[in-house]
């Protein structure tokens, strides 16, 4: 095969054999990731290790990660954005107080399942409040990526009650999301599915905005 | 041009990555961004999943068909919500009733998403069962009611199938549906964030934390539009 037309020719060169569903869904997972990129393979593998993984606690400490990034952005963003109109000021502080209501509501869920809430990462939004154009840029990308992320790490939840949880959250996210593209003249959506990341790909993205 | 890509196996997928004008034509049925490609195939895989789970006589504990029975009442129950929303603005602009440049680009592009929605759960509750049959609906009175009324009318009804989706979530067995449904759930959400925008409400009506509705809440409320 030509692999150098491929978006991961690596992905292609590896075998996977037998007839089991198993089987069928990683090779489904590779052939998804070699043609169409790296993020297309996120629902599969995360499925198919997710008895490896860490449970609902450590889902939800990602998810806690991503909302104190988020509620952190806009804080900031409301006292620091140069020129933000009242309106877009308004909507800034509409979203801040969700997603103060999600870590909340995060924290006290790993608490309640016996788990140890992860601390808020230290944050620098380099110049993204340099003007409301720039503020506005960011805040899309961060609420995108937050969607795509509950949605890639939402079918591994093992719990109802915390897929519950997580679902009506991640609906929250979806709107900010169009609010903010709707502001800013962009299409609500790009294409009629939200992309679900793996949870590694959320967090690379993430990472220009985290201190270690 | 549409079609439907629907691999009945893996070799689909390899006869993509390996046919260079196959690709090149299912990325430009995706477009850009490759999100319904690769919602096209793990719907394929759902399907494929449910068939192997059903040869396979080694007992799993969870029982294959009753999974795929709870899937497929709710892949319809999504579908005949999906038919309901194309078809409310395939009838909306065809009417021209929507004289606003920007809402009538708005309408059709949501639109377009719904109708790729009834592709998508088309295509998975075949590979699941039987496909509950397209609705006969009616949206006369509605756009009578002018383009204010239409645009109130596709707020409510993006809120409600937000709701209805997220309503499910929990129901759902199949993870690949569930991721599938997810990936729609929040698709339903951006449109009815936006709608809400256009007719003054707030973009969040539940707070910061959304609402499910459950299928004996939605139905009633979908039913003035069904013609029996």
């Amino acid at each position: 095969m030509s692999s150098s037309k491929l978006v991961a020719p690596e992905l292609a060169s590896i075998e996977i054999k037998g007839m089991t569903r198993h089987a069928f869904m990683m090779r489904s997972a590779v052939a998804a990731g070699s043609v169409y990129g790296l993020s297309t393979v996120g629902p599969f593998v995360s499925r198919a290790i997710a008895q490896e993984g860490g449970g609902d606690v450590d889902i939800l400490n990602f998810a806690l990660t991503l909302e104190f990034l988020e509620a952190a952005f806009y804080d900031q963003a409301v006292k620091n954005t140069q020129g933000l109109g009242a309106k877009n000021k308004k909507l800034a502080e509409t979203l801040r107080d969700n997603e103060n209501e999600h870590v909340d509501a995060l924290t006290a869920t790993i608490t309640d399942l016996g788990g140890k809430p992860v601390a808020a990462p230290g944050v620098d939004f380099g110049k993204a409040f340099a003007n409301e154009k720039s503020f506005l840029e960011t805040a899309q990308t961060f609420e995108d990526l937050g969607v795509s992320a509950y949605n890639g790490a939402a079918p591994q939840i093992e719990s109802k009650e915390v897929l519950g949880a997580a679902g009506s959250i991640v609906q929250v996210e979806a709107r900010h999301a169009a609010a903010i593209r709707f502001v800013r003249g962009q299409p609500i959506s790009e294409g009629a599915f939200d992309k679900p990341l793996e949870m590694q790909a959320v967090l690379d993205a993430a990472k220009p905005f985290i201190k270690s | 041009m549409r079609e439907t890509i629907e691999p009945e196996s893996g070799s689909a997928l390899e006869e993509l990555t390996k046919d260079p004008s196959s690709r090149k034509r299912f990325l430009g049925m995706v477009g850009g961004a490759g999100a319904a490609g690769a919602m096209a195939m793990f719907l394929a895989a759902c399907g494929d999943d449910e068939k192997d789970k059903k040869a396979d006589s080694s007992g799993e504990k969870k029982d294959a068909k009753g999974g795929g029975g709870v899937d497929l009442e709710i892949v319809n129950y999504a579908l005949t919500l999906e038919y309901l929303e194309a078809q409310f603005y395939a009838d909306v602009i065809k009417s021209g009733v929507v004289k606003t440049k920007a809402v009538v680009e708005a309408a059709k592009m949501i639109g377009q998403n719904e109708q790729e929605h009834v592709d998508a759960l088309l295509a998975t509750a075949k590979k699941l069962g039987t496909p509950a049959p397209k609705p006969k609906t009616d949206f006369q009175a509605v756009i009578d009611g002018g383009e204010k009324m239409v645009l109130a009318t596709a707020a409510t009804v993006e809120n409600l199938g937000a709701a209805a989706y997220l309503g499910q979530a929990g129901r759902i067995e199949s993870k690949e549906i569930l991721a599938a449904a997810l990936a729609i759930h929040t698709i339903e959400a951006r449109h009815a964030a936006a709608l809400n925008t256009i007719v003054g409400k707030p973009i969040v009506p539940d707070g910061a934390f959304a609402k499910p509705a459950s299928m004996e809440e939605v139905l009633p409320k979908i039913k003035p539009f069904l013609v029996s």
